[in-house]
């Protein structure tokens, strides 16, 4: 297995990414993401001392526009796409649990 | 029964014009083709029977447009493609019971020209995959040979365009959706510049590669379809304000005296020997047309992997934070539950192996303490790529060599190994990470299998690439040649 990426630190980004594995599916995924990082460690081989990275091709800066609301009228079809709604909105479960 | 393999959209239009055909008939084929299909290749995730046979009603109603010649014509959209309506899935569980409220700036366009879609294609789960078996909806087989992959993630449109069950399809390219499932089943695929269409109403997957672009059997169905979809679109902000030629104009004028530049990195160890003997029997026809061929080198062509999968992941594992189980989409609802919970018991129960895979990846590489020696190395590689690409344009006109390593590989042979997977798309990555526009067309067969011809050109200049495609395209006739079965 590779060095760059130890089971805690997959652990840590599963974590970050709201991601959860059981041991045996962390075990294989840390496999496979040491074999791809050991791949993109060829970067390594690359002299990039002042070389600017490109985040996008596109030419375009920035573009402004009005903030302007818009009214879609489209609540109902909105919310058909919800999996819980109540009265109207969005239901979502409790965001404080009691123990804390 | 209006067989796809021996009309073009020119012909299927004077068809309608002329009132041989109505596009409620012609919609009724593709629906029964894409049905009697499924069991042998799976193409569709949505048939839409009841929405196409509607509109086709609708066009036939108000009249084919004789100046419009997608009017009444079936198509069919990768399921990555808002379509109002009609359900969405990206091939994956966590939208499997998506309806849109609006259509995607390109569906929008082509509905305004009266087309008709009668479904939506599969595909690698949110575009990620090599081969179209990462789809929660299921394998594609390939339209050649059923027991070889169709390439992906564009799998379920090249396939469908190559046995006959539609004249033309859309699909994505992130890293060379369209090329590679258009390699391998021997069709014309284009990923166009990277602004020339709008991405709105694409799902992203990676936001600064990203482009739709069209398939088809013949280079000018396609270059046609582009004419209709470009555009700059004040709702895609990276969508840029080029005129949009018709596409089709000129592209008969031959490749006479055209600079054609072939990488050598293309032809290196690890690409499959009946691809580069096909394809240099290919570029050796240009020649014999009367085109210059030079050879050149893209010295960190072969960093373009590395590079894409740290950008393209990190990308990805950014954009995908929206699918959280609160707002629309599969929910892994339990009772006494808390959101948190809740977000990490949907994502974990509606996302594929691959999909984790890459979000863990760009996690990994946007995360404190990696983001330098990760993200932002692989966007100085990237600033190299282009920088090579420039470099070659300033003497040349066009780029070919082979779009992928390999003929379609055997479904199933690639699935454990994430890295072997990756490293199809070797070819392809580096037009995505340049923005530059890229097709493929088919330029023989190596073991009964077509091997596609990969044509770069400068940014924006998709009518060079149509014309070096049309001149190789008549001169061998290949579109001719179609699988056997006719579904």
């Amino acid at each position: 297995m590779s060095e760059s990426l130890p089971r805690e630190d997959a652990a840590h980004v599963a974590k970050l990414a709201k991601l959860h594995f059981n041991d045996q599916q962390l075990n294989l995924l840390t496999g496979q993401l040491a074999n791809i990082l050991d791949l993109i460690e060829t970067l390594n081989e690359v002299d990039t001392d002042g070389v600017k990275p490109t985040y996008t091709v596109s030419d375009n800066i920035n573009v402004l526009r009005e903030d302007v609301a818009v009214k879609s009228n489209q609540k109902n079809e909105l919310l058909a796409n919800a999996p819980e709604t109540q009265d109207d909105q969005i239901k979502v479960p409790a965001i404080i649990d009691e123990e804390s | 029964m209006t067989d796809f393999f021996k009309e073009n959209l020119t012909s299927l239009h004077k068809k309608l014009v002329d009132k041989e055909i109505s596009s409620t008939e012609l919609t009724k084929e593709a629906l029964n083709k894409s049905k009697s299909s499924q069991s042998e290749i799976n193409a569709f995730i949505t048939i839409d029977d009841q929405g196409a046979l509607k509109r086709a009603a609708e066009v036939d109603a108000a009249g084919i447009d004789a100046n419009n010649i997608l009017s009444g014509i079936p198509f069919a959209i990768k399921d990555n493609i808002i379509t109002k309506g009609l359900k969405t899935t990206a091939a994956s569980h966590i939208l499997d019971n998506f309806v849109p409220v609006y259509d995607a700036t390109v569906i929008e366009k082509l509905n305004k020209l009266g087309i008709v879609t009668i479904g939506k294609t599969n595909m690698d789960e949110f575009a990620m995959g090599g081969s179209t078996e990462t789809s929660y909806f299921g394998k594609t087989a390939n339209a050649w040979d059923h027991t070889k992959v169709p390439g992906g993630s564009s799998g379920g449109s090249a396939s469908s365009v190559a046995s006959g069950v539609i004249p033309a399809a859309l699909g994505s390219d992130t890293g060379g959706s369209i090329r590679q499932p258009a390699a391998f089943n021997g069709i014309v695929g284009l990923k166009p510049t990277y602004g020339r269409v709008s991405r709105w109403g694409l799902i992203a997957f990676g936001s600064s590669l990203d482009q739709i672009g069209p398939l088809t059997r013949t280079v000018k169905d396609n270059a046609r379809v582009l004419s209709a979809i470009s555009g700059k679109d004040r709702r895609d902000t990276t969508s840029e304000d080029q005129s949009v030629p018709d596409f089709t104009k000129g592209i008969e004028k031959g490749v006479k005296d055209l600079r054609i530049a072939v990488p050598k990195e293309y032809f290196a160890s690890g690409i499959d020997e009946g691809v580069k003997d096909v394809v240099k029997k290919a570029i050796a026809k240009y020649e014999s047309l009367g085109a210059k061929v030079d050879e050149v080198s893209l010295p960190h062509s072969k960093y373009g992997i590395a590079a894409y999968y740290i950008l393209a992941s990190s990308e990805a594992s950014s954009n995908l934070e929206r699918f959280d189980g609160i707002r629309y989409g599969f929910s892994a609802r339990k009772d006494d539950q808390t959101l948190e919970d809740l977000y990490v018991q949907t994502r974990s129960e509606g996302f594929g192996d691959e999909v984790k895979r890459r979000i863990m990846l760009g996690t990994f590489a946007l995360s404190a303490g990696f983001y330098d020696a990760y993200f932002k190395k692989a966007a100085q590689v990237r600033t190299l790529i282009v920088d090579d690409f420039t470099k070659v344009f300033e003497n040349h006109d066009i780029i070919l060599g082979p779009t992928t390593t390999s003929p379609a590989f055997d479904l199933g042979s690639e699935n454990d190994d994430p890295v072997k997977m990756y490293m199809n798309d070797l070819l392809t990555i580096p037009v995505n990470l340049a923005g530059l526009p890229g097709m493929s067309i088919n330029a023989g067969f190596t073991a009964g299998l077509p091997v596609g011809l990969q044509i770069i050109g400068k940014r924006f200049d998709e009518s060079t690439i149509y014309k070096t495609a049309y001149a190789f395209e008549q001169d061998s006739q290949l579109f001719t040649k179609h699988p056997g079965v006719n579904f």
